[in-house]
């Protein structure tokens, strides 16, 4: 049977989706708590997978206590971690356990992360692992061989509309949807005028885009993405913006803006659904989401 | 001309490595570590200051003329005497160098550099990796650029998301190795290569180690 998520994709619903971040260690009670308030709100819960190549709990184990705490949870896997034969060994264990949701990326390079000297893996590339799981789904593994039991998921893929150049990304965009996504999430998109090209172009293929929205904190954070964030640019008026709100008050102002940005995706159309990343503040996502009015 | 690139070790490295040896004998190489300034008559006789000023006897030191060609044991035998009197050689070559003179020589081998990569000098005093010979060579897909090597990742598909200007996400001094890819293929009219799908690598074109015996 699809995945609660699929459905809500297929049937053409707005979907939504936020972000689940495994702890630095092994007390779960924050996640669970972000869990508990998000997972009724939201259709799905993305859980990172050592994100900025920073050591945590494992993106596995933080989806299978969003699938038991009653939410939906899509996995996260990076090809920088393990190679092609644990990858798929994860899939498997992640499909037989209820979790049917998958987000395949690259990785960031490990020499970006808290374990510097690590080796990066990268037996497969992000596409692969799209057609890794297709293959997985016909009752075969990548060698060929009969599996005693096959999977099936709901499977996606990231692409950076403001990517610079952005050619080659779209090339790269195009062959992950050709490896079988279904989803595609975006970096976080700002300027809803590039993002509306993009989706034209996006329209062509039969997949579902999520607009990644990454709620602003400050105006120093925004130019730090701006400086820092690959494929990422706040416009100057967002960040002016920020810069005028009240002292105390710049979260506000970025809920504000988020929720202006959600609102004019869902009344223009512009793509299936919203990715919200609100990095460190998920107990914001309801209030991101309400002033988008999402609730 | 393809030439083995190295790196002086940290002192900190060399001074654990030299702890308990007294007496050193010092190796050059006149040629690749000459060219990177690693291992020239130069950086030796720096090399022999150094390890004085640590308190080392230094027996002796020569620049080899190819330190990993087998002639090399000429040279060796015509230091032998002061080669003798050291405890150890620290050795200021490639790592073929070393592992040359350490299977010719019953002493202890201490490199003094460390082995990054095999490059090519693309401008003065610039060196870039070009090929980590891999065994499956894809060069005829990607106009002649190696992504297993210049893409930090060795990504075959196409870039990753962290591609940021043109520049790879690991440092904004090295080319996305994709964005290269990309300018080549699209100068030379040949984007649909870039555009077919790739299945996954075979890493184990020769597996490591690599051992060649040609018959007949
Ligand atoms: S693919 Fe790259 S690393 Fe492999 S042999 Fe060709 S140039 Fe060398
Ligand atoms: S930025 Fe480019 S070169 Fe660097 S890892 Fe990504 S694709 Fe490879």
């Amino acid at each position: 049977m699809a995945s609660k998520f699929k459905q809500a994709l297929d049937q053409g619903k707005f979907v939504v989706t936020s972000e689940v971040a495994p702890p630095k260690g092994v007390n779960l009670e924050k996640m669970a708590h972000h869990i508990e308030l998000l997972k009724d709100k939201v259709d799905a819960m993305n859980v990172t997978d050592h994100q900025s190549s920073v050591m945590r709990f494992p993106s596995l184990g933080a989806a299978l206590m969003v699938k038991e705490m009653g939410g939906e949870p899509i996995l996260q896997m990076t090809c920088r971690d393990r190679n092609r034969l644990a990858l798929q060994a994860d899939l498997l264990f992640a499909h037989q356990r209820g979790i049917n949701n998958v987000l395949c990326l690259t990785g960031d390079s490990v020499v970006l992360g808290d374990h510097k000297t690590a080796k990066g893996v990268f037996d497969l590339d992000s596409s692969q692992l799209v057609a890794a799981v297709r293959k997985l789904e016909k009752g075969k593994d990548m060698a060929g061989n009969e599996l005693d039991g096959a999977v099936s998921f709901c499977a996606g893929a990231i692409v950076t509309p403001e990517a610079n150049p952005i050619q080659p990304q779209l090339i790269k965009f195009e062959k992950k949807i050709e490896a079988g996504a279904e989803f595609i999430q975006t970096q976080a998109v700002y300027d809803l005028e590039n993002f509306k090209n993009f989706m034209e172009y996006a329209r062509q293929f039969p997949v579902k885009v999520l607009a990644g929205i990454i709620l602003l904190t400050s105006a120093p954070m925004a130019r730090f993405m701006n400086k820092n964030v690959a494929g990422v640019t706040v416009p100057q008026e967002f960040i002016d913006e920020m810069a005028s709100a009240p002292k105390g008050g710049a979260i506000k102002k970025g809920i504000e803006i988020a929720g202006r940005q959600i609102k004019q995706i869902v009344e223009e159309n512009i793509c299936d659904g919203v990715h919200i990343m609100a990095i460190g503040k998920e107990e914001l996502v309801p209030d991101i989401m309400a002033a988008g009015g999402l609730l | 001309m393809i030439r083995s690139i190295t790196r002086k070790k940290p002192d900190e490295e060399l001074d654990r490595l030299l702890e308990n040896q007294d007496r050193v004998f010092i190796f050059g190489c006149g040629t690749c570590t000459t060219l990177t300034n690693t291992g020239g008559a130069e950086q030796v006789q720096a090399m022999q200051e150094y390890l004085a000023s640590k308190g080392k006897l230094v027996t002796g030191s020569t620049v080899l003329p190819v330190a990993c060609d087998n002639l090399t044991h000429e040279g060796l035998r015509a230091f032998s005497g002061q080669i003798n009197q050291a405890s150890a050689l620290v050795i200021m070559s490639c790592a073929f160098g070393v592992q040359n003179i350490a299977s010719q020589l019953q002493k202890m081998v201490i490199p003094a550099l460390d082995t990054l990569f095999i490059g090519k000098e693309t401008g003065v005093g610039q060196f870039n990796e070009v090929c980590t010979q891999c065994g499956t060579c894809v060069l005829g897909e990607t106009g002649g650029i190696c992504p297993v090597t210049a893409c930090h990742k060795g990504l075959i598909n196409g870039p990753c998301g962290g591609t940021n200007n043109g520049k790879c996400e690991i440092d904004k001094n090295k080319d996305c190795a994709w964005t290269l890819i990309y300018n080549r293929l699209a100068e030379i009219g040949q984007l649909d290569l870039m555009k077919r799908f790739q299945p996954p690598r075979n890493h184990q074109g020769e597996p490591s180690p690599g051992k060649i015996l040609l018959e007949g």
